[in-house]
């Protein structure tokens, strides 16, 4: 789960990182009254969940209230990268001497906390990687000792940082670690991290994202779940417990199996036609979750066939193939339906399926044919 | 042969009791496993269709001898499971939990670092060794004994190629899946050193999908290390940036994580890649001559 800036500093603040100070702003008015609070020069900053909003324009220093309701109103409802901006930071600005990177990541490969340093701020890390590879530091962690004293040592001495600024990046790197574990963080990025003019160590900007996984045991955090921002039909999809991912083509899908459903799409794609969706219904054969599955991804307007693809394992296709017209009963879909059922009792479904089916459901045996049947569809159904 | 399970697996359940324990355990045991204990803590004393339960796994590997645990324990206490499976002494672990968090999954993988035993999974389907032992939660039906290993990221994907091969009567070895999380205790190279030494194996098939860089790091394996053929397949070349794809580990985050690297890096190292799982069997027929 990603946090918005100012979601990501709050939380960092309980870890002893020292922000700026800030205000979240939903109207330009509040904006305005924000810089009056705030005073001097203030930084507007997009709140939006995707990278990028600087070059697009999502941030904007102003020197007034005036100037600071001038720039929330252009940036409130901006598009950035498919986000709209509903909310701006108003943040207190600073005197920087120099700007580095800080980010603590999950090393998938190491199985290890993986900690990235760069001496060059404010850019993003993958362009440093290109450009500059050598400013860069990487260090893993073991996650049973935690981050140790030397390792901090080394990245300090390796930005060539020296007394009070050395102290403040090494504090913030330790209190970094200590949240990315305590929050059960799969990301903390801070970028820019700033040394100030005065020897102060700055979080300026923070993205932060939490282990889905975790959210059981940060309750807290789950709440900040902003469902406003979130897709409907991928919404309505995490309440029931489906797993869907929105596309922009026109072939809806669902399917068992994560794995399955991914080559499902792909298949659709070689076939020519353009996914609408991802969607794994899990195992088993409940209607009642087929039902609620097909009603979401029909009720994207976008959909003009359906592929229903299964692989009867466990649970068998006879099984599969009632579940299966109950549900499309039950959800009154009238597109479409391309159903490829295979596995064990592949026949016997495909026989139920046969003799009682109604009229805009089609059945294949094999997921190329499947696929090809259900781009066709789409097209006819597209004009 | 086999690799990893097989005639002489002695089985643990870890979480028995559950729904999904207790209804894999009796499928275990159709299929011939020899399951010799379950945990549930609280439950000592209990059987289910005749295997007896433990509060602890020490006492269960005390009076029944596991040597092999498999883990249907709720995601908040797994990693607790797995820790206490390894602790108990036993070698080979299967989690088919999914949902462990990830900074629990890192601390395991740190742990498991200075012990002789080998975590699959979490989430995951299990490993399969057809008429030998089924450690899973694998339909048993769909496979047949052979000389053709698979090891894959997913469930369902697996049981589509593993069933194409069998409708062709080409057996499998054994089916290992590794699981679909970012963290897992297994990866592709191990279970491939796997096959490459298992006599009986001789071809291995391998089904990967977009997130992390274990297809990379294999193809390289596979092109230095390995006689045995190789077949592999990889999905979601249609997976937007960013979004998690169903497996918590399938997510495309630039660079090695899409589909399109890996197949390039698979076809690098000149291993026969599949378009579509269909074609995964014909590549094995190939590879064994029985084309």
């Amino acid at each position: 789960m990603d946090l918005y800036e100012y979601q990501g500093k709050e939380l960092l603040r309980n870890y002893g990182l020292e922000t700026l100070p800030g205000i979240v702003a939903g109207t330009p008015e509040e904006a305005a009254r924000a810089a009056e609070t705030l005073g001097g020069t203030v930084a507007i900053k997009a709140q939006v969940l995707t990278g990028g909003r600087g070059k697009a324009g999502g941030i904007k220093v102003v020197s007034s209230p005036r100037e600071a309701e001038e720039a929330a109103e252009q940036i409130l409802g901006m598009d950035i990268r498919g986000h709209t901006v509903r909310r701006v930071y108003v943040e207190g600005g600073a005197e920087i001497d120099r700007e580095f990177y800080l980010s603590i990541t999950v090393d998938r490969t190491a199985k290890r906390p993986l900690i990235l340093f760069s001496t060059e701020g404010g850019v993003e890390i993958e362009e440093v990687a290109e450009t500059n590879p050598g400013a860069i530091v990487r260090l893993r962690v073991d996650p049973l000792l935690g981050l140790l004293p030397y390792q901090v040592r080394e990245i300090t001495f390796a930005a060539g940082l020296e007394g009070e600024a050395a102290k403040g990046v090494g504090r913030t790197l330790t209190n970094l670690y200590k949240a990315f574990e305590d929050l059960d963080a799969s990301l903390v990025e801070i970028n820019p991290l700033v040394v100030t003019d005065d020897g102060r160590v700055l979080t300026l900007d923070a993205k932060v994202t939490v282990d889905n996984t975790s959210l059981y045991r940060h309750k807290d955090i789950a709440d900040l779940h902003d469902v406003e921002a979130a897709d409907v039909q991928e919404q309505r999809a995490q309440e029931v417990g489906l797993q869907y991912v929105k596309l922009d083509g026109d072939v809806g899908i669902l399917g068992n199996g994560a794995g399955l459903v991914m080559s499902t799409l792909d298949v659709v794609a070689q076939a020519g036609g353009e996914p609408a969706n991802f969607c794994d219904v899990g195992g088993g054969a409940d209607a009642e979750k087929i039902s609620t599955a097909l009603d979401i991804v029909t009720s994207n307007e976008q959909v003009e066939s359906v592929l229903f693809n299964i692989f009867g394992g466990i649970t068998r296709g006879d099984e599969v193939a009632r579940g299966l017209l109950s549900a499309i009963e039950r959800a009154g879909i009238t597109l479409p339906i391309v159903v490829r059922l295979d596995g064990t009792n592949a026949e016997e479904g495909l026989k139920i399926l046969a003799e009682n089916t109604p009229e805009n459901v089609h059945t294949e045996v094999t997921m190329l044919e499947a696929a090809r049947r259900a781009v066709e569809l789409a097209r006819d159904g597209g004009g | 042969m086999a690799i990893l399970v097989d005639e002489g697996t002695r089985l643990l359940v870890q979480g028995i009791t559950g729904r999904e324990g207790a209804f894999h355990t009796g499928r275990m045991l159709q299929s011939g496993t020899n399951v010799v204990a379950g945990v549930t803590p609280g439950k000592e004393g209990q059987d289910y269709e005749g295997v007896p339960i433990f509060n602890t796994v020490d006492d269960a590997v005390e009076e029944t001898g596991a040597n092999a645990s498999v883990i249907f324990v709720p995601p908040p206490f797994a990693a607790d499971a797995i820790f206490e499976s390894l602790d108990g002494g036993l070698s080979t672990l299967c989690c088919i939990t999914e949902g462990i968090p990830v900074h629990d999954m890192m601390r395991v993988a740190g742990y498991i670092k200075g012990k002789n035993a080998t975590l699959i999974g979490p989430n995951c389907p299990g490993v399969l060794s057809p008429e030998k032992s089924n450690v899973s939660i694998m339909p048993g039906d769909i496979f047949m004994p052979g000389n053709v290993g698979v090891v894959s990221r997913s469930g369902t994907l697996t049981y589509q190629i593993v069933n194409e091969l069998t409708q062709r009567e080409i057996g499998q070895s054994t089916a290992v899946g590794i699981g679909g999380d970012p963290i897992i205790g297994t990866d592709f190279i191990e279970i491939l050193g796997l096959f490459e030494a298992d006599p009986e194996t001789g071809c291995a098939v391998m089904i990967g999908e977009i997130g992390g860089n274990a297809e990379q790091l294999a193809a390289e394996y596979v092109q230095s290390e390995m006689s045995t053929p190789v077949v592999a397949y990889i999905a979601g070349f249609t997976a937007p940036e960013g979004k998690t794809m169903g497996h918590a580990g399938a997510i495309v985050s630039g660079g090695e994580s899409t589909a399109e690297a890996k197949s390039e890096a698979l076809r690098e190292a000149g291993i026969r890649a599949a378009t579509n799982p269909s074609e995964v069997a014909e590549l094995v027929a190939e590879a064994l001559g029985q084309a």
